[in-house]
């Protein structure tokens, strides 16, 4: 009898649920940078505007591309160049205003402009034009096969709002800007913004006129997000029942979470690789090496490569919870093989060896750059690095810096030795030569900080921008990769695994990108 | 045997020993059972720390040395993989806790000391300036230190650190922590021995050995190092005692927060950081050791000063 009636209890809550306002508490480690879509291409950043904003064209929590503006597209049969996008009709911003064609075309053109930081990702794309109110074609220079598979996250906001409101031009972020687009939101996403304190906390209430509201659960009709830096506070907030759902878990205490009552983790290989990039230009920006820089050595890079102990990064560091890695290149990207992602023996006899054989016996001093608020134990790698390198005689100086200051140092070619980690949006290995690898310059080598410029590299990375071709094109990958691999100029690590720690009652629809679309969530 | 004679010079040293030990302020020390306990604590963690080569069993600073496969071994037991079994267990790089402790109580018991030596010199400077010159010196002395009273000590701390870290090229700046936390404590420490030197000037300068110094002839400062800064000393030895425990404090507090001390040399207070994070996972080791071992520094520096000014005062003789 008692159970029945405990059984009927939680039942009509279970019902109720659906009638009152359920909200999610959600937390992880950092704040989004800005709520301007196209000034920041970061992740938190990206996660945060998607429960808002809309792109073409969505990846489904399982990485499928499905429509998001767009309900189809496909290239033009007249003219490879040119894909025709249909668009999804009826849908309207959060302010009320239709969404149609000339609103694509302006945040395309928004994403494109000088200030933009999305211009990389679509640096395919030649014009964007409206056909009619519910179509668009994109002309890209020169075929571009996997153009939908680049636009996840370039989202579309209202031509009419932004330029009511003196926000046609991209913030400047690193000039320390504030716009109207930076702390408001008008898209067309499931959710609106209610309010929003930088890194303090940002509320978000259900858009009753979303165009997709049949077609998903939504069950949440509020999101409170809390970025909470401290990884033990973070945890206290969840075992308190403070916030329902966390990213970022520290992996020391998955344990702990499992074992509580009430509390899960779901876990995932995540689309990200970390890695240390080393820098080959003639000369070292500190250190205590005059004159020619040893990492412009090969046997010295390949030393530094074999001196890292992967396995006991792994086992210690991570708990378990990564995977060694011999490539940048998370297992999924398309171009990705076994054979690319053995990572060599460690041996510290052998890379004694080799740094004796280049010269370097005696060893010499470097500062090793990185982050300690953006990957999973990001400071706790580098400590450990810095043990590893000593084993041969490099002398590393350690410092860590939040994300904030310590990618400016990356992209601004003032460190010689430096932790990064990426995650590949298109799931392509373009995205990785076109950032990583590819000399740096205007509009490609965004983020390579090592200075490594090779002719072969650059022209094949521009090339298979447009080869259509796909068996040719994974040939040319397959070559760059090896050429890029002996190169050695970055010394993989591994791959993240991601994990999802929240109370049992919260359905999170997991995604490899790290990218809560909180949509998808149900309640269990 | 027992009545010979002792030689002379050690009859001399005994009988100054002697002198010192019956004295009234050695005296009091015997007394005090909290003033013998703290100082044979603040003793023994003083000599680990400095002694720290010799006595630890590790160098923890050497980050060659370590080996990553004996992280989060438990105290006592041995590690699972290489078998090493630590006293006080190891923390997430697989340095040997205890260890770890007394090489970062070097750090901390150094720049406490040295940023208290630093405060003292320019808060002492300062203060007899103020009190025995008056007038515009005194003005803006005193406004100056009235001015960073109003700002909590650990934020001009970290401004301090902040600037200078920015102007520091990067591969001095591990070098450089160090000293640019004795500058940031001890600028931030100043102001309370100045206004308590420049208190005791104004009383001493209108004494009458002071006008008889000037009347003949001495300079003003022979007058104030000679003269008045001797009879100011006793309240500032005080005020010493209990900044250099507060120093280590706020050291421990700038290195928790992240910007003191290196992390690949630990203080006490970056070893709290660090096993901060690994309360909730069940490495208790790593957090409660450094911060047992932070409580006892301070609180035994803290207790000695207190009882320094019991015993230093006049009044409760």
């Amino acid at each position: 009898m008692k159970y029945t009636t405990m059984t009927a209890t939680a039942l009509a809550l279970v019902l109720g649920t659906g009638a009152y306002a359920e909200t999610l508490k959600w937390a992880r480690s950092g704040d989004a940078l800005t709520l301007d879509p196209h000034a920041q291409n970061e992740g938190v950043t990206v996660a945060v505007m998607h429960q808002m904003m809309e792109p073409l064209l969505i990846r489904d929590p399982s990485g499928e591309l499905v429509p998001g503006l767009a309900t189809e597209w496909s290239v033009s049969p007249e003219n490879p160049d040119v894909w025709n996008f249909k668009l999804r009709e009826g849908v309207k911003f959060h302010d009320g205003a239709d969404f149609t064609a000339e609103d694509v075309v302006f945040s395309f053109e928004r994403a494109l402009s000088e200030q933009s930081d999305m211009k990389g990702i679509i640096s395919s794309i030649a014009s964007v034009e409206a056909v009619n109110d519910y179509e668009v074609n994109i002309t890209t220079k020169g075929a571009n096969p996997i153009l939908p598979a680049t636009l996840p996250n370039i989202f579309v906001i209202d031509k009419g709002w932004a330029e009511a409101n003196d926000v046609v031009g991209v913030q400047d972020v690193e000039g320390g800007e504030e716009t109207y687009a930076s702390l408001n939101v008008n898209g067309t996403g499931p959710y609106k913004l209610v309010s929003r304190e930088n890194d303090v906390k940002t509320v978000m209430t259900i858009n009753e006129d979303y165009w997709g509201k049949d077609e998903f659960p939504m069950v949440y009709t509020d999101i409170e997000f809390t970025p909470i830096q401290n990884q033990a506070t973070r945890m206290a907030a969840l075992l308190s029942g403070e916030v329902d759902f966390i990213q970022d878990v520290p992996v020391q205490d998955l344990e702990r979470i499992k074992s509580t009552d009430g509390m899960k983790v779901l876990t995932a290989p995540q689309n990200r690789v970390i890695f240390f990039g080393l820098n080959v230009a003639d000369e070292l920006v500190g250190g205590n090496v005059d004159g020619k820089n040893p990492l412009q050595d090969i046997r010295v890079r390949e030393a530094m490569n074999i001196a890292v102990n992967r396995e006991a990064i792994q086992q210690v560091v991570m708990r378990g919870q990564s995977q060694p890695a011999g490539v940048i290149m998370p297992p999924f990207v398309n171009g990705w093989t076994e054979a690319l992602d053995q990572y060599p023996e460690y041996d510290i006899e052998k890379a004694k060896a080799l740094m004796e054989e280049a010269g370097y016996g005696d060893g010499f001093s470097i500062t090793l750059n990185c982050p300690n608020d953006r990957y999973v134990n990001d400071e706790a790698i580098c400590q450990a690095a810095v043990g590893m390198m000593a084993q041969i005689g490099i002398d590393v100086n350690l410092e860590a810096l939040p994300k904030a200051q310590h990618f400016p140092l990356v992209n601004g070619l003032s460190t010689d030795m430096y932790m990064l980690g990426w995650g590949i949006p298109s799931y392509d290995s373009e995205y990785i030569f076109n950032f990583l690898y590819h000399t740096k310059g205007d509009l490609y080598g965004a983020w390579n900080g090592t200075r490594y410029s090779n002719e072969k590299i650059d022209e094949m990375t521009q090339a298979i921008a447009s080869e259509v071709d796909l068996e040719k094109r994974n040939a040319m990958i397959a070559e760059m990769w090896e050429i890029a691999k002996a190169d050695t100029v970055y010394l993989p690590i591994h791959h993240q695994v991601l994990n999802w720690a929240m109370k049992d009652s919260v359905g999170a629809a997991m995604d490899s990108d790290d990218q809560v679309k909180v949509k998808y969530f149900t309640i269990d | 045997m027992a009545d010979m004679p002792a030689p002379a010079s050690t009859r001399a040293r005994m009988s100054r020993f002697n002198r010192a030990w019956q004295s009234d302020f050695a005296y009091k020390f015997r007394r005090s059972p909290v003033a013998v306990v703290s100082f044979i604590v603040m003793a023994v963690l003083v000599l680990g720390a400095v002694f720290a080569p010799v006595v630890a069993p590790h160098n923890p600073f050497d980050p060659g040395s370590l080996n990553l496969m004996n992280g989060f071994t438990a105290p006592g037991t041995p590690n699972a993989f290489t078998g090493e079994s630590f006293w006080l267990g190891t923390d997430d790089q697989g340095r040997d806790v205890f260890s770890t402790i007394l090489y970062g109580m070097r750090i901390s018991l150094f720049v406490g000391f040295a940023a208290v030596m630093f405060a003292m010199v320019l808060g002492v400077t300062l203060g007899l300036l103020a009190g025995y010159l008056g007038g515009w010196t005194e003005t803006i002395i005193m406004r100056a230190a009235d001015v960073q009273l109003t700002f909590p000590a650990i934020l001009v701390a970290m401004l301090i650190f902040g600037i200078a870290k920015g102007i520091t090229p990067v591969e001095y700046r591990d070098q450089m922590a160090i000293w640019v936390l004795i500058l940031a404590i001890g600028l931030s420490d100043w102001v309370q021995f100045a206004r308590v030197v420049r208190g005791a000037t104004l009383v001493e300068k209108n004494k009458e050995y002071v006008q008889a110094a000037r009347l003949i002839g001495r300079t003003k400062a022979a007058i104030m190092l000679r003269h008045i800064l001797p009879n100011v000393l006793s309240p500032v030895l005080v005020i010493a005692t209990i900044s250099l425990a507060l120093a280590i404090i706020a050291e421990a507090t700038l290195s928790f927060l992240g910007v003191g001390a290196p992390p690949t040399q630990p203080s006490l207070g970056t070893l709290i950081r660090i096993g901060q994070g690994f309360l909730f996972s069940g490495e208790w080791w790593i957090l409660f050791f450094p911060a047992v071992t932070l409580l006892a520094l301070a609180l035994s520096v803290n207790m000695l000063g207190d009882w320094l000014r019991d015993a230093l005062n006049p009044r409760l003789k």
